[in-house]
């Protein structure tokens, strides 16, 4: 009888086991803090800023605007033609590093804020991994274009692009409805 | 002294309840190569074009619009094998499975493509692209092919890459789920909607799958009254279909884009829930897509497909904006206007929402 009730107990402990302690969940809230410290970083040299948050003129020159920060490019900013340029002369950038015209048309830089309907708030990580690594939206939709350097970022590990998703997830969502890309335009008649 | 077995028998059974929680992937076999032509996959017959005895062809009843071509399917299964389809909406298929795909164009094949599932259960693609007379088909490099096309815009037609067949294909976060796309329960009903957009025949059905042994474990009732979508017309079931044909395999609540809720696939386990989930997903319902220069903000507008989204993605010239954005050159006119239809017909102001035709049987 009593070899029985340790039995019983023993298999009655497994899934108590299973359950995180205290000192585990401040490991997995240290984990959280340290992948969003690690996406920061990685945003921060990987140049994210460059495109995805709009450039203005600061008193120093041109500088990203923060308060806008990885919100994409503004949809309030409507972008004339833009110019043809000469070879070797290819592409043509808007001052706020945000709009991108080249043989593929014209981009304009994702809102990558978490913010659920214009930006990444419903995306899951799944979703980014795709992203990235296929140059597919969402690894099955339209491409992603140029100047998006996806073909270098395709390499990150599994583990730093996490972090760069936490990271993204953690920053204020700021609503900006960024314009779909315009496919190039008509090739104009010969004489 | 006596070997205390109970004790023993617990520690052994807590120890494999442990070893059942710890990953134990398996190393992965070597992954045989692909072979270097169509022929050497064993599609045909020795020494011939024509496919091998024992390959079995199928038609999907609504098939995939990739710019009118036509398109016929083989499936071979190992011998002794079969299909485990006791989820109709979510078959598994057994290791050595080999699916091929033609497409041609202007009556030559141009294309075909096969997707097969390795020994230790992986699956992978490959294509094939034919020769001007039509004589060897080469297997297509990874980064995929563009191929010279009569006919087609621009005279050119792509074969995809092989990272452009997961972005269909894949089996979502199931990877058991099989990437077979035209091999369903529902797809092979013999209940075949007979308005289905660009309709083959085949003789391969549920029942002659079932009926040679080569699925198992399907639910009789599905036998009994084979599965057909659920709607409240014919105009509804054949753009219901077209649907599930064309976007349902990206668009469904149960793979990588259940984030965008957005639901287009419909099931034989569930017609009349699945049915609705995609009304329910559709009408009153923002679209997160704007296109340049429209007013039009949802999804689907009740009686006016002009200012829907789906269909305004479905006939857009802009390819970054089309719908689907894999695998269509030429827009689906056809399809278009039976999405319009319905749109204007059965999602009218003055119509319900609610699905109220259950699944009412077969015509035998």
């Amino acid at each position: 009888m009593k070899t029985s009730l340790i039995h019983l107990a023993l298999l009655a402990a497994l899934p108590l086991a299973a359950l995180p302690t205290a000192a585990q969940m401040q490991e997995t809230d240290k984990s959280a803090a340290d992948k969003i410290a690690r996406g920061k970083y990685i945003v921060t040299i990987a140049g994210c800023n460059d495109c995805h948050t709009p450039w203005k003129m600061g008193d120093k020159g041109p500088e990203p605007d923060m308060s806008r920060m990885l919100s994409g490019h503004p949809q309030d900013m409507k972008m004339p033609a833009a110019p043809t340029p000469t070879a070797p002369w290819l592409m043509t950038g808007a001052a706020t590093n945000t709009a991108w015209a080249g043989p593929w048309g014209v981009s304009f830089t994702a809102n990558l804020t978490p913010n659920r309907e214009t930006g990444l708030g419903k995306w899951t990580l799944r979703n980014f991994v795709d992203t990235i690594r296929t140059g597919r939206h969402m690894g099955r939709g339209r491409e992603i274009l140029p100047p998006m350097p996806w073909p270098m970022h395709k390499h990150m590990t599994d583990a730093d692009l996490e972090a760069v998703f936490r990271y993204l997830q953690s920053i204020p969502a700021i609503s900006n409805r960024v314009p779909e890309p315009l496919p190039p335009a008509a090739p104009v008649a010969a004489r | 002294m006596r070997t205390p077995v109970r004790p023993v028998c617990t520690l052994l059974a807590a120890a494999a309840l442990m070893a059942a929680a710890v990953d134990t992937t398996a190393d992965a076999s070597a992954e045989p190569p692909l072979p270097v032509t169509l022929a050497r996959t064993g599609l045909f017959a020795a020494g011939t074009r024509e496919p091998a005895p024992g390959l079995l062809s199928f038609a999907p009843q609504y098939p995939l619009w990739t710019d009118g071509a036509h398109k016929r399917r083989w499936l071979s299964l190992p011998a002794g094998s079969a299909i485990d389809a006791r989820d109709p909406d979510r078959w598994q298929f057994p290791p050595g499975t080999r699916v091929w795909k033609e497409f041609g164009f202007g009556g030559r094949p141009v294309e075909t493509r096969m997707i097969e599932r390795l020994p230790d259960g992986r699956w992978r693609f490959a294509t094939y692209a034919w020769n001007a007379q039509g004589s060897e088909a080469v297997l297509a490099p990874e980064v995929g092919l563009t191929v010279s096309a009569p006919g087609l815009p621009g005279g050119r037609y792509r074969l995809p890459s092989r990272a452009d067949c997961l972005a269909c294909h894949d089996g979502g976060d199931d990877p058991q789920g099989g990437p077979l796309l035209g091999l369903s329960a529902l797809q092979l009903s013999p209940d075949r909607d007979p308005q289905a957009l660009h309709a083959e025949t085949s003789a391969t059905s549920l029942r002659t799958l079932n009926d040679a042994g080569l699925i198992r474990g399907l639910p009789p009732a599905l036998l009994d009254r084979p599965p057909r979508i659920a709607a409240d017309t014919p105009t509804a079931r054949a753009a219901l279909g077209y649907l599930h044909g064309n976007c349902g395999h990206c668009h469904n609540d149960s793979g990588s884009l259940d984030s965008l809720s957005l639901s287009l696939a419909q099931q034989a386990a569930d017609p009349l829930a699945s049915a609705q989930r995609t009304l329910d997903s559709l009408l009153g319902h923002a679209s997160r897509f704007r296109a340049h220069g429209s007013d039009s903000t949802q999804r689907v507008v009740g009686g006016q497909g002009e200012a829907s989204v789906l269909l305004q993605r479905m006939q857009s010239s802009n390819p970054l904006a089309r719908m689907p954005p894999l695998g269509v050159q030429v827009i689906d006119r056809e399809g278009v206007a039976l999405v319009e239809r319905w749109i204007r017909e059965d999602l009218g102001p003055r119509s319900s929402t609610a699905i109220t035709r259950q699944h009412s049987g077969s015509t035998p």
